[in-house]
């Protein structure tokens, strides 16, 4: 009877029906994996092409003009600094790589995860459905994502851009549902009340106003990104992941403190930029009253 | 005058299975009653009134007794759960969404509690909201829009966020955003309660003013029973979802459909809401003005049966001719004289019907007795006491039946 505690003997072949699963997708939907993977590509090699051949002054000059339109030239400055510390230190390829991953996976997020965020807040069934699926996304360790990622589109950067948009698409949904769903309900009420469609009330009311919450997200979504595209140089993907991964199998502590110093002053730039994004005045201002 | 709106067996229940509380409706039950049975809310009850064009309506209640449900279900902000609401012989409750959507645009526009401004946008644009949907040209709506805000006394700020702005400013952005549409039918939910009352009196003013410009229709909401008086037309007193009473200030002033209607003029200041004919009792002891002889002895005679110090005295038709005291009575007849003119008090003016209350203070503590009201043509409408007036201060108008008919 207590047989059935006998786990050598009685054992789930979970590791077959896994294995067999994904052989079967690759084997059947090879062409759809690739169409996915494809758009990915184009656009971090075209993101990566130009941030490799701009000279570096002109990258800079930009990154301080974006710093300071965006928030002020305080942040400029320090960007400006912190992407020359990065330079010195041997790391400019690197950072780049890393930059233009980022850059990719994060449009990638936008483009699916507004709209994603959108339909949530119009349907609750939409976020019952979505959102053990999004807390699965998030829970999930990063290491365990490489696994189906890489059966499925193999190795290298465009699969750890790939892993990196998973991972790092949950905030922006999650943040554009809450922040259209914020939106006071007198507001909403009175587009209403003039005739406004729900299309109109969309984007005449309740995008405009979710926009510093959008904002946030969007953040969040580039400091996640940041974190998962640093873990996929483990199948591969090149950047600043690569110095760190290489230092720890060679024990070259300071390669790898170097990459890993330029990891941390690379995301304090791009939260800098980003954080000021949310901070809307006006909205604040009513907030306030 | 035509109907503007007309509203037929309106209801509006809230919570999932409306029909167990049309059941239990039926039976007669109340509204905490279905509460506590099926966990459904009542929210209007077998509404029915119609809205004649240029008037103000307002309805009135407390919290909760529906009112801005009711007004909701005018234009289906609040689907309503059975009846019909008629808009310019159109039926509103049969509109698919792209036609209530243009009745929305054109017909009836709404002014809201909390202004409801959309804080992203400038005060122009927020004034040209409903015709910036409605599909409008930016030159044409922005000419609109600013005579709407010319109207309000805004223009200067139309570039200003409405932050900036204070309450009542902000509210009067929220009317010209109505007014720009120039709509049929102006929807006011409690459009001025958030603002201080200096500021309310002002707007209500404002709103009168626009009223005579034009012969818009107001639906005005409101909880406050001095504002109902000062802007409607008629009033619709609304309790527990059901509307109670409906009619002219006037009518529902003087006949309170039931203590519920009666407890709104608690706590509201009587002096500026009444006028003398309101608070006037016919309580006193009144004789027949005649020119036979020996009168004044058979008057004093009277006074003394029915223990008077004072009585009001009256042509045949009931006009005012003067007041008499027992003293003057007294004087007369040992002086001999034959009628009651001799005996008059002197210097009693009576106070036309329609004085305020507030100035009735100062000549109510000038005389000794009671004064006397009277109508245009003079006719004798009552007294008002000094014991009456501060009863009036105290609990406002009550009109136990006796008294009113003594």
């Amino acid at each position: 009877m207590l047989d059935i505690f006998n786990f050598k003997e009685h054992i789930i072949p979970m590791e077959k029906w896994v294995a067999g699963a994904v052989d079967w997708l690759v084997g059947n939907y090879r062409p759809q994996f690739q169409a996915v993977k494809w758009p990915v590509e184009q656009t971090l090699n075209g993101i990566n092409w130009v941030l490799q051949i701009v000279p570096p002054i002109i990258f800079l000059i930009i990154l301080f003009a974006i710093a300071w339109r965006l928030s002020s030239w305080k942040v400029g400055i320090f960007g400006v600094i912190t992407f020359l510390l990065a330079g010195y230190l041997g790391m400019w390829e690197e950072t780049m790589t890393t930059l233009a991953m980022v850059i990719s996976a994060v449009v990638f997020c936008v483009i699916v995860g507004i709209p994603m965020g959108i339909i949530a807040a119009r349907s609750d069934r939409f976020v019952a459905f979505i959102r053990p699926i999004l807390d699965a996304m998030q829970t999930t360790p990063a290491f365990v994502y490489l696994v189906p990622v890489v059966m499925l589109f193999s190795i290298g950067t465009v699969a750890g851009v790939i892993a990196t948009i998973i991972f790092a698409m949950p905030p922006i949904i999650r943040l554009t549902n809450l922040g259209i769903r914020q939106v006071q309900s007198d507001v909403v009420e009175a587009a209403k009340s003039f005739g406004a469609t729900p299309n109109q009330i969309l984007w005449k009311v309740q995008f405009p106003l979710a926009l510093p919450t959008i904002m946030a997200g969007l953040n969040q979504t580039i400091m996640m990104s940041l974190s998962m595209v640093v873990i996929a140089a483990l199948i591969g993907a090149g950047g600043l992941g690569v110095p760190v991964f290489e230092g720890l199998n060679s024990l070259r502590v300071g390669l790898a403190f170097i990459g890993g110093l330029s990891i941390v002053l690379l995301a304090m730039v791009l939260d800098r930029i980003t954080q000021s994004l949310g901070e809307s005045k006006r909205i604040q201002q009513r907030d306030e009253s | 005058m035509a109907d503007k709106v007309v509203v037929k067996n309106l209801f509006k229940i809230f919570g999932p299975g409306p029909s167990r509380a049309f059941d239990l409706m039926d039976q007669g039950m109340g509204k905490e009653e279905i509460f506590e049975k099926t966990g459904l809310t009542v929210g209007v009850r077998e509404a029915d009134f119609t809205v004649k064009s240029g008037e103000i309506f307002v309805v009135m209640g407390l919290s909760g007794s529906g009112k801005s449900t009711l007004v909701r279900m005018l234009n289906r902000l609040i689907e309503p759960s059975r009846g019909e609401v008629w808009v310019n012989d159109e039926n509103v409750t049969k509109m698919n969404a792209k036609e209530l959507n243009e009745m929305r645009r054109h017909t009836m526009s709404m002014v809201f509690q909390s202004f409801a401004l959309m804080p992203h946008m400038t005060v122009l644009d927020n004034a040209c909201f409903g015709l910036d949907v409605a599909g409008m040209s930016k030159p044409q709506r922005h000419e609109r829009a600013m005579s709407a805000l010319e109207q309000v006394g805004l223009k200067t700020y139309a570039e200003s966020y409405p932050q900036e702005l204070s309450g009542g400013m902000q509210q009067r952005v929220g009317l010209a955003r109505a007014l720009a549409q120039d709509p049929d039918i102006l929807l006011m939910d409690e459009a001025f309660s958030a603002l201080d009352p200096l500021i309310r009196s002002e707007m209500q003013d404002e709103l009168i003013n626009l009223q005579e410009e034009s012969d818009r229709t107001v639906i005005f909401i409101s909880h406050d029973l001095h504002e109902a008086m000062r802007i409607g037309d008629r009033i619709a007193m609304m309790e527990g979802g059901r509307i109670v009473q409906i009619g002219t200030p006037d009518e529902i002033l003087k006949n309170p459909a039931d203590k519920y209607v009666q407890s709104f003029f608690r706590g509201v200041d009587p002096t500026t809401v009444f006028a003398a004919k309101d608070v006037a009792r016919k309580s006193q002891l009144t004789l027949r003005w005649h020119k036979g002889e020996g009168y004044p002895v058979a008057a004093l005679e009277q006074m003394r049966q029915e223990d008077r110090s004072w009585a009001y005295v009256l042509d045949r038709h009931q006009k005012f001719m003067g007041v008499v005291s027992e003293a003057s009575l007294e004087q007369a007849s040992e002086r001999g004289d034959q009628n009651l003119s001799q005996a008059l008090l002197p210097d009693v003016n009576p106070v036309p019907f329609d004085t305020p209350l507030q100035e009735i203070l100062t000549i109510v503590r000038k005389y000794d007795f009671p004064v006397p009201v009277v109508d245009e043509n003079n006719v004798y409408l009552g007294v008002v006491s000094k014991n009456r007036f501060l009863r009036t201060l105290e609990h406002g108008i009550d009109k136990p039946q006796t008294e009113a008919t003594a």
